[in-house]
Order: structure tokens, then sequence, then C-alpha cells
């Protein structure tokens, strides 16, 4: 299977750099598995798990709040807000995301803000029990 | 001609002292690799953000619809300063430096007839800019109580900026801190973050994007993020550039309290050995006279 450049970066630190099969990602739009030679395309990202596939059947996820991807000839950029892979995710950090998404729907009343918090409790609680926790 | 006693614990104050400042020094370093590694593990991260700035923004022409962060107002009366030190002292000229560079900004736009508006983060540079400034100053955010720098700090300061960007209350923003270069060169640096000055790439505009949501989306959602992200950088690389200045200002400290060790010592067994020499006369002396 071809292979393509895949980054992964949050403001802190590289999280994943090197060649993958696919990854999913979580789209504002809708989830989209990006694979080999994918047009270029650029989409904001919303809460939810990113998917790496560099094995077949193998995937890595890793939660993501928000960012962006950037998909071109050179392979896939992922700006990522905050990420953090599922391995080192436990219930007291989900906890305090859910809290504080909660908190900035509390804090805005601009409608679209505030759906797009609600919608992230709402992947945020969906990622809580997908690790059963 | 200060006697033995005096002499004595002047030499123990000035070894308590460079006992103090080589510790300094050596926590100095050690908070250095730390900060300098963060500085790079965030580096990445901008120049990502920069790349796709970039090819976002070669895509677009500055209209009307294009978000202000990036066109600006159409005015540059009023200017907002963020001005970014340190939370302590004993760094050597850091914190006066950023400062100096903030004040010659400062009086030459008001001599211009500009409106200032002063932001601090750090105490240093508030301490210093209140005494000249003190009506420009609408803000001072205070970082003591962090002990590393994280992305949420420099967010809450974006926030309060593009908060008052909307409000109209700043047509300029400019961002004022030491870049770090090496240990002993850290260079006072004024950046213009807004409207955000994004260099476009003309090498990847053959390629067509697929935008989602779309374009206009997309940029009015990642101009703030770039704010948030170069007040990050320089917040860490403020950090770094501190600890930088303080090491080579408390190695300096340390070489010179050496040095008047050294002074001291010499001085001390000088008049030590005439004291001795001068009762050994006297001895003698009066077993010549018997």
């Amino acid at each position: 299977m071809a292979t393509f450049s895949f980054e992964l970066v949050s403001p802190e630190r590289v999280l994943f750099s090197g060649d993958v099969d696919a990854v999913v990602l979580p789209a504002t739009e809708g989830d989209m598995t990006v694979l080999a030679g994918h047009a270029p395309t650029m989409t904001a990202l919303k809460t939810g798990f990113l998917v790496i596939t560099n094995t077949p059947g193998n995937g890595r996820r890793v939660l993501v709040r928000g960012g962006f991807a950037d998909i071109n000839q050179n392979g896939l950029t992922v700006l990522a807000e905050r990420a953090m892979p599922a391995e080192e995710l436990t219930q007291e950090i989900l906890d305090h995301e859910i809290l504080q998404a909660e908190m900035a729907w509390d804090a805005t009343s601009d409608p679209a803000a505030k759906h797009a918090a609600e919608a992230a409790i709402a992947q945020l609680r969906e990622a809580k029990a997908a690790l059963n926790m | 001609m200060p006697s033995l006693k005096d002499l004595r614990n002047r030499i123990a104050s000035v070894k308590a002292t460079q006992k103090i400042t080589k510790a300094m020094q050596m926590v100095a370093a050690a908070k250095l690799r730390r900060a300098q590694s963060a500085a790079e593990a965030a580096r990445p991260y901008a120049e990502r953000m920069e790349v796709v700035l970039g090819n976002l923004a070669s895509g677009i022409t500055v209209g009307p619809e294009t978000p202000r962060l990036l066109a600006g107002t159409g005015s540059d009366r009023v200017h907002l300063l963020i001005v970014c030190t340190a939370e302590r002292g004993l760094c050597g000229a850091f914190n006066s430096s950023i400062a100096r560079l903030a004040r010659e900004h400062t009086n030459r736009l008001m001599a211009e007839g500009k409106t200032v508006k002063i932001i601090c983060v750090g105490k240093k540079g508030y301490d210093i800019l209140r005494r000249q400034f003190g009506q420009q100053i609408i803000e001072f955010v205070d970082l003591r109580s962090v002990r590393q720098i994280g992305f949420e700090q420099a967010d809450m300061i974006a926030q309060k900026v593009l908060g008052l960007f909307e409000q109209g209350e700043f047509d300029v923003a400019t961002l004022f801190y030491s870049r770090f270069r090496s240990v002993i060169a850290q260079i006072p640096t004024a950046q213009q973050i807004v409207p955000a000055q994004i260099e476009t790439t003309a090498a990847s505009s053959d390629a067509v994007y697929d935008y989602e949501p779309d374009e206009g989306e997309i940029l009015a959602t990642l101009l703030p993020r770039n704010l948030t992200v170069q007040i990050f950088r320089a917040l860490l690389e403020n950090a770094a550039s501190e600890q930088g200045a303080r090491m080579s200002a408390m190695d300096n400290a340390t070489r010179n309290a050496g040095e008047m060790i050294k002074k001291q010592t010499m001085t001390y067994n000088r008049s030590r050995q005439a004291m001795i020499t001068k009762e050994l006369i006297e001895i003698i002396s009066g077993a010549e006279a018997l």
C-alpha cells in the first residue's frame, strides 16, 4: 500500500512524524480518511479521535481538540490545538476537558460558539464511552 | 586601614555572595536547558502554521471581506504594545533592554501623535515602564505563579488582545520580546502581530486547494490562532533568553567575586605580615635596649 508522510503537531510538541498508510481525521464536516495521493485540501478539525494507520489493521488513536489539517502534495500536516494519544488519556484528563468545555459553553452567548461547545462536550463524552471509562 | 577582623569579615561576606551567584548560575543553566527544549519543541507548530497561513493567504486577494486581523483596520492611529519581560531580576540587561526598546518605540509613536496602549507581561517590565508610561499601561499580566509556560497562558493573553481588537481599541499591535540566539546573545525584538504579517509563498499557489468548510471561515479561525502561536513563541523565547541572560550575568558575578576575594586576601595577608614584623621589631628593639 502506498504511504505518505504525516505530521501531527500540537503547540507544545510533535506527536507523530513519519510515513503512514491512512489517517482518519475528525473534520468539521464529518470524518474523512486521507490516503496517499489525496487532493490538496485544507480542513478545520473538531473534537474527536484521529486514527493513524501505519500497518494494516492497526490504528493509533489520538484525541484532538480542534485544529487544522493541511493536505498537499508533500503529505498531511495536522495542527492540533490540543492532542492527547489515547494511551495517555485518563478519566481525570477527560473529566477536566469536559469541565472546560462546559465552562466555555457557560461563558459564551454567541449561538455558533455555544453550538461548537455543545458538540465538543458530546464528543468528549463519546470518547469517554469509547475508552470504557 | 581596616583592621584584620574587618578584612576577614569582608572576605567571608564576598565568599557567601559568590556561593549564591554560583548556585544561581547553575540553576539557570539547568532551567535554560528545559526552556530551550520547550522552545524547540514548539517551533515546528509555529513553522507549519506559517506555511499553512502563507498557502492560504497567497490564494486570496485582500478585499473588503478579508478578515481585519489580516487586512488591518485601515488606519494606524492607536498602537498596542505587548511587552513581555521576566518576572524576576538578576539577569543582566535582559529586562532593561526589552523595556528600552519598548520605550523608544513608544516615544517615537507618541512624537508622531499616535495613541499608545501598553500591555505588560511580566512584573519587571511593568515596574520599569510604569514610571514613565503609567497612563498608557492598560493591563498587567502576572505569570509569577506559572512554573512552565504553557499554551493556556499564551491563549489567555491572545484572547485579551483579540477582545480589545474586536472592540476597536487599537489598530496595530506589536509584540516585544527577546529572541534567543545563544547563551550570550539575546536580541530584543519588536514584532508586529496585528495586522498579521504573512509571507505569501508563490510556489504553492499552483496547487488547487479544496477548503472545508470554506476559505474565509478557515482563515477567520486560523488568524486568531496564529496570534496565540506568535505570543506563545515569544513567551518561550523569552523564557529561554531570561535563563541565558541570568546564566551569563551570574557567571560574571561569580568571577568578579573571585577577583575581589583574591585582592582582599592579598591585602589581608600583607597587613598581617606587617603586623608580625612590627611586633618583632618591637621585641628586638626592646631586647637590645636592655
